[in-house]
């Protein structure tokens, strides 16, 4: 009796002992962005910083991005022809590819790459900097490492996601209009003319800020994690693999909540 | 201004509770070469941490120029940090830079000086360490040596007033040894600068300190010239200097007997 009930208690320290570490987890992240919003300013008087930074994150993430943009365009066509046909609408494919690309798929999938691609190279790079002192250093050289090193890479992340979510979208549309003109025969004239009669303005301004909060949250959390990374090899690895999984879920978590207030 | 740049008073500070140094106290005099001995795991790197103000005591003081590091606001911090220069143990280079960009990286930082001057500057501290030919490599392409004397000229890249060296001597083949060796000595007196250097290889830092600090168990166990200590009886330093096996410094971390422990898995 005694023994299952100090089991149970144990079991409920270690639940307790785990609550307690995320919370503390999720407020020092939240000390981190308002540090990096706080010690931002010198890097705005050094964009050549940011640029920078948006070369290696931007950059390196573009191939995998526009590669999967193509497919995701070519599928959406190949399953919206075959529903909208059903129905005679055939024409409409141009709206439902470019509505699905620039309403949800263009800045989800893209930060969802962006996380796995950029975000992981981010976390591993910081997290190593710290075990190798780097960082150490440079608070030592009365430089300071969060002006110098996490400002930057935040705002080439924040800058690059909308940007790449652009560009996913129009490669997706032109994946869709090469399966829907080209294999499937659908008119090119009805093909743009009705995305443009359906698509607006507002989707557009909707996917910009999706993409711009996904951007945040994704830099962010890599950062964070390289930053917090105990200065190990097994805890950088540990930390990067923390970067795909949180910024996924936070990434579909946002998407559902934006979404919500779009649509009202 | 007083005499001694930096000064240590009755600091104590541990890690989780477990005190590393009890009640240390020590003075660096300004224009001096002072040296920190002690064994490994004694503390020596988290003094000079705590001297650079990236940790706080539990108990007790630093002072740089009569001024409490520990007590500086951002702008006073950046000051104090401003006149230091530090040599990691393990070099710290910064893996993204070139061996050139490394050095020129303080200067670029904290000065608005034309690059054609950052050029002369930083060619200057790399040919003081006998690495001006190896300025575009990149730090993975570095030997462990290399890497040291790298961090050494990016350390002095700014003229500071106080240079902290942790274990400059490491892994350093004999011939580097003696010009790093003549290099501390002679940046400190060229530049006035003060020395305080960390390190466990005694005949190098003999052969260069004007006064040397023991630490041992969390205390300062002896201090003096080094010749005083050559012809100290103190049998804590008679084992330090003579790289005896057996004597007061234990040269095991704390554990139980080890005959016991053993006995137990058995
Ligand atoms: N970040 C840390 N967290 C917890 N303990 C630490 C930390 N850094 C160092 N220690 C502990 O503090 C003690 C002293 O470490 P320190 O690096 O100052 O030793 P040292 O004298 O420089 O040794 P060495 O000559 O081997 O470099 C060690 O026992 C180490 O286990
Ligand atoms: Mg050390």
């Amino acid at each position: 009796m005694a023994n299952i009930l100090s089991q149970i208690i144990r079991g409920l320290r270690k639940v307790g002992h785990r609550v307690g570490d995320q919370i503390w987890r999720l407020g020092a992240g939240a000390r981190l962005f308002f540090l990096t919003l706080t010690y931002s300013t010198e890097c705005f008087r050094r964009p050549r910083l940011i640029v920078r930074e948006m070369y290696f994150t931007g950059v390196m993430s573009l191939i995998i991005i526009l590669v999967s943009a193509f497919f995701v365009g070519m599928v959406l066509a190949l399953q919206g022809y075959n529903t909208l046909q059903k129905y005679g609408s055939s024409e409409s494919i141009g709206v439902l590819v470019a509505l699905a690309l620039v309403r949800e798929l263009g800045p989800v999938i893209t930060a969802l790459l962006f996380a796995g691609r950029a975000g992981t190279a981010m976390t591993a790079e910081i997290g190593l900097m710290k075990a190798t002192e780097q960082l150490s250093a440079m608070e030592m050289m009365a430089v300071n490492p969060i002006s110098r090193v996490i400002a930057p890479r935040f705002w080439a992340g924040v800058l690059s996601m909308p940007l790449l979510a652009c560009l996913f979208s129009m490669v997706g549309v032109l994946g869709g209009h090469l399966v829907a003109v080209a294999q499937i025969g659908v008119d090119v004239g009805a093909f743009w003319s009705q995305m443009q009669a359906n698509v607006e303005f507002v989707d557009v301004t909707n996917m910009l800020i999706k993409s711009l909060v996904f951007g945040v949250a994704c830099t962010m959390i890599a950062l964070f994690e390289g930053y917090d990374a105990p200065p190990t090899a097994e805890g950088v690895s540990h930390a990067t693999t923390r970067t795909v999984v949180i910024s996924a879920l936070s990434v579909l978590g946002l998407d559902f909540i934006l979404t919500s207030f779009m649509m009202v | 201004m007083t005499s001694h740049i930096v000064e240590i008073d009755d600091l104590s500070f541990g890690y989780k509770n477990k005190l590393l140094h009890k009640g240390i106290n020590m003075v660096f005099p300004r224009g001096k070469v002072v040296a920190i001995m002690g064994g490994s795991g004694s503390g020596k790197t988290t003094l000079l941490r705590l001297i650079g103000g990236q940790i706080k005591p539990t108990k007790g003081e630093v002072r740089v120029n009569g001024e409490v590091v520990h007590q500086q606001d951002r702008n006073g911090m950046f000051k104090l940090r401003r006149q230091m220069g530090m040599l990691f143990q393990h070099g710290a280079l910064f893996t993204d830079l070139s061996v050139f960009d490394n050095v020129a990286f303080p200067i670029r930082e904290l000065t608005g000086l034309p690059e054609s001057m950052i050029r002369d500057l930083v060619l200057m501290k790399l040919n003081a360490v006998g690495l001006r030919g190896a300025h575009t490599l990149m730090p993975p392409e570095l030997s462990g040596g290399m890497a040291r004397r790298v961090a050494l000229a990016r350390a002095i890249a700014l003229d500071p007033s106080i240079i902290m060296y942790d274990e400059p001597f490491a892994g350093l083949d004999p011939i580097s040894m003696g010009v790093i060796c003549d290099l501390i000595r002679s940046l400190n007196d060229a530049l006035g600068a003060t020395s305080i250097i960390v390190s466990h290889d005694v005949k190098e830092t003999f052969q260069i300190a004007d006064y040397v600090y023991f630490v041992a168990n969390g205390e300062v166990a002896a201090e003096g010239s080094p010749h005083d200590l050559i012809q100290s009886t103190l049998p804590f330093v008679h084992q330090f200097v003579h790289g005896e096996k057996d004597g007061p410094v234990p040269f095991h971390y704390t554990a139980p007997d080890y005959q016991q422990e053993l006995m137990q898995r058995g």
